[in-house]
């Protein structure tokens, strides 16, 4: 379109094939604004009629600068930017962040707070599935869908609402444990959730899984084989529907993940279908450590959620009310924050769409002296104009959808 | 440390001579930038690090040898380790052998770091600018960057910051 | 209630064609499919089962610029994607209006540096500001209410 004109393909050159030169292929523009782009990603795409000869993203349409804005904040605070990295999965990147600071102090957290991290990571993670199928469907023109997950994904942000008083950027993790601890009503939420949900992801697979339309635009289209994808550094689902297993839940368990009993599914055909199957998967898999989860905060009622160590963690609300020495500790420690050493961690975690890493580095100060998050998506989507060739312009919208990429968590 | 990590390091140090930082059981190795590439491909052909999981890059200015430390961060499956890899930069050799032929993943990372750092990897590809907009200045990432913080309007100096905004001159 | 008891018998009803105008505006305003960053998930929350914005008469979220009259902000507005919104809202047809969602659009919220426009009022005029980081489905409904409020209340001028 026009605006390929006016930015002038001379910057692309050397990426377009020779036909596009001599103006045998053509280019088309597809973004920033595009309903199936997710968000403001922009492709450069160079067709032969309707084959795509070459998929090349532009991407940094939502560049936000957090790890420089990090830098600038103590580390407790720069931890609510993390939230808006990756907006599907919010707990999750606090996860990691707070991971990421309690491993650079050496600061150890309370095994109720680890179940509730848990718990409630998980019903994030199947939050984010959630705005996964509805888009999913919405791009493939099964706009039920999308009604159909955004109605269940209200009652996982009811349920985040009820631990942290907000749907989306929760902030709920704190570096030594969680904020406070959950209310008593959200055992019997979390209940109802389990009892109501699978049936519904029984609904979404009589809808869709043997759809015969969606399996005519689905199998066999995007096929990603394992040594591609991870020489890609694709992690996560769409990785394992590769035929490679690997969920670092698994691998490197951490917050407790090798006391629950799951599996992770793993499709070998690495196509647009298997990728969906093994989101579907997923679903029912969270809701099992949902539910083991539930039973061991049962036990563990009562105990601390958040870690005693003070020089990390700030003295509880209700002892500030009766001792000076606590008020004075609470206001210094938000105030200056703590020093960390001089030195780099990295640690990563599983999030919905893949590793999900933090490199922190301290500098003695209170301040962090790098952080860098490496988000899974922006690798994810660096393989798309391999597995995009050959296919229609169609079938793009269908791949771009099933490797499910957020553009917050690309561009940071 | 890890025993089979302990094994990768030694054979690093021998044939490459790197030094080694140990930190809550990661391994830091360092090696130098015109051994970046060979360390890159020993690792992942003979220890099976098929994963190059981060590249970035760290500021220490006002130091300048090194001015940054490019990091590497690779991840075995097979093994189920990680290990750091990385390289000093000085401020007047802004330059690091691409990694773009061993991982196809270092492509994006690389111009992720020329984007926010400014330094060059040599042989890439498609060096261009990745995140920020083409045709900005300077690299955002470095610590001589400032923030870019507009102060807040209050109404006690509501006057004074609005002199400095780009409306006032027009 | 309704337009049949106005009616009476006369089957005629006498109103400011000003009035007529706006009610006809207000309700069917098209807002334009265009979602940035966090917010615009709170956006597609408003708009589906649950919060469910075709109350308002907004059923359609039109993906082209061209076909509609609304253009909600939803997120945060990098230097990059600037003259991309400035464009866009070029290409819509008057009347037109913008509400801008969230801390984000509205002043930059919390990223003050670099990357980040510090409010989209820098490069389009905004009518109305919804405050939350996200705002909540219900805050979004109450701006779009606000603005139908305003409209409402516009005034035929002769063009100077
Ligand atoms: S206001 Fe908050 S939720 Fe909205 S785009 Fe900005 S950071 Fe995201």
């Amino acid at each position: 379109m026009a605006q390929i004109e006016e930015v002038g393909y001379e910057q692309y050159k050397h990426l377009v094939s020779e036909r596009a030169l001599t103006g045998e292929t053509m280019l088309l523009n597809m973004g920033p604004q595009h309903p199936s782009t997710h968000g403001v990603l922009r492709l450069l795409l160079e067709l032969d009629g309707e084959t795509i000869v070459n998929a090349i993203p532009d991407i940094g349409y939502l560049h936000t600068g957090v790890e420089k804005n990090m830098e600038a904040k103590t580390f407790l605070k720069a931890e609510v930017m993390t939230d808006r990295l990756d907006y599907m999965n919010t707990t999750g990147n606090n996860l990691a962040y707070c991971m990421a600071v309690e491993k650079l102090v050496d600061l150890d957290v309370p095994e109720r707070a680890q179940v509730i991290r848990v718990i409630v990571t998980e019903l994030q993670r199947i939050a984010s599935h959630l705005v996964f199928m509805g888009a999913f469907g919405l791009d493939l023109a099964a706009m039920s869908m999308f009604l159909y997950c955004f109605r269940e994904r209200e009652h996982v942000l009811d349920i985040l609402e009820m631990c942290s008083g907000q749907r989306m950027m929760t902030t709920y993790f704190r570096p030594g444990g969680v904020w406070r601890d959950v209310p008593v009503e959200f055992e019997s939420a979390v209940r109802s959730f389990i009892q109501m949900f699978p049936k519904r992801v029984d609904e979404y697979e009589a809808l869709l899984t043997k759809n015969p339309i969606l399996l005519d635009r689905l199998v066999g289209i995007g096929i990603l084989d394992g040594k591609t994808a991870l020489s890609h550094g694709v992690t996560g689902p769409t990785l394992r529907a590769s035929g490679i297993n690997w969920d670092l839940r698994k691998a490197r368990p951490y917050i407790g993940y090798e006391q629950y009993d799951f599996n992770v599914p793993v499709r070998t055909e690495g196509d647009t279908f298997a990728r969906y199957i093994v989101h579907i998967e997923e679903f029912r898999e969270s809701l099992k450590i949902v539910e083991q989860g539930l039973e061991k905060l049962k036990k563990l009622s009562g105990q601390p959620v958040l870690s005693d160590n003070r020089k990390f963690v700030p003295p509880p609300r209700a002892e500030i009310g009766v001792s000076m020495e606590a008020l004075i500790h609470h206001f210094k420690f938000w105030t200056e924050g703590f020093p960390a050493p001089k030195n780099s961690i990295y640690n990563a975690v599983e999030s919905p769409r893949g590793e999900l890493g933090v490199y922190l580095e301290g500098d003695g100060g209170p301040k962090p002296h790098r952080v860098h998050m490496r988000t899974p998506s922006f690798d994810n989507l660096s393989v798309i104009n391999k597995i995009t060739q050959g296919h229609l312009v169609a079938d793009l919208v269908a791949i771009l959808a099933s490797i499910d990429i957020v553009l917050g968590d690309i561009d940071r | 440390m890890d025993k089979k990590l302990e094994k990768i390091v030694q054979a690093l140090q021998e044939q490459f001579g790197s030094s080694v930082e140990e930190f809550r059981n990661e391994a830091h190795v360092f090696v130098k930038a015109e051994q970046i590439v060979d360390a890159l491909t020993l690792l992942r052909d003979k220890f099976e690090f098929e994963l190059l999981s981060a590249l970035t890059a760290s500021d220490y200015y006002p130091q300048e040898t090194p001015r940054f430390h490019v990091i590497y961060q690779l991840s075995s499956l097979a093994q189920n380790i990680t290990l750091q890899l990385r390289v000093p930069v000085n401020s007047d050799q802004l330059k690091v052998p691409t990694a773009t032929r061993v991982y196809d993943t270092a492509n994006w990372r690389e111009r992720e770091v020329f984007d926010m750092f400014g330094v060059v990897f040599e042989g890439h590809p498609d060096a261009r600018r990745i995140l920020n907009p083409e045709g900005m200045d300077g690299h955002p990432l470095r610590k001589d960057f400032p923030l870019g913080y507009e102060e807040p309007q209050f109404t006690f100096n509501y006057d004074d910051i609005d002199l400095k905004k780009i409306y006032a001159k027009e | 209630m309704g337009i049949e008891q106005k009616l009476g018998d006369m089957g005629i009803v006498t109103t400011k064609l000003e009035e007529l105008v706006n009610w006809s505006r207000t309700n069917a305003m098209w807002p334009m499919l265009f979602g940035l960053a966090c917010c615009a998930i709170e956006m597609m929350a408003a708009q589906a089962s649950h919060y469910d914005m075709s109350r308002f008469g907004m059923e359609l979220m039109r993906a082209s610029p061209r076909q509609s009259d609304l253009m909600i902000v939803a997120g945060r507005v990098s230097r990059k994607m600037a003259p991309v919104v400035r464009r866009l809202y070029d290409q819509m047809p008057e009347p037109k209006w913008a509400i801008a969602m969230g801390d984000c659009a509205s002043c930059g919220g919390v990223f003050n540096n670099y990357a980040i426009l510090q409010g989209v009022d820098e490069i389009i005029p905004v009518d109305v500001y919804v405050a939350g980081c996200p705002p909540r489905p219900e805050a979004l409904i109450h701006g779009i209410v606000t603005l139908y409020e305003k409209v409402k209340a516009d005034k035929f001028v002769t063009p100077t």
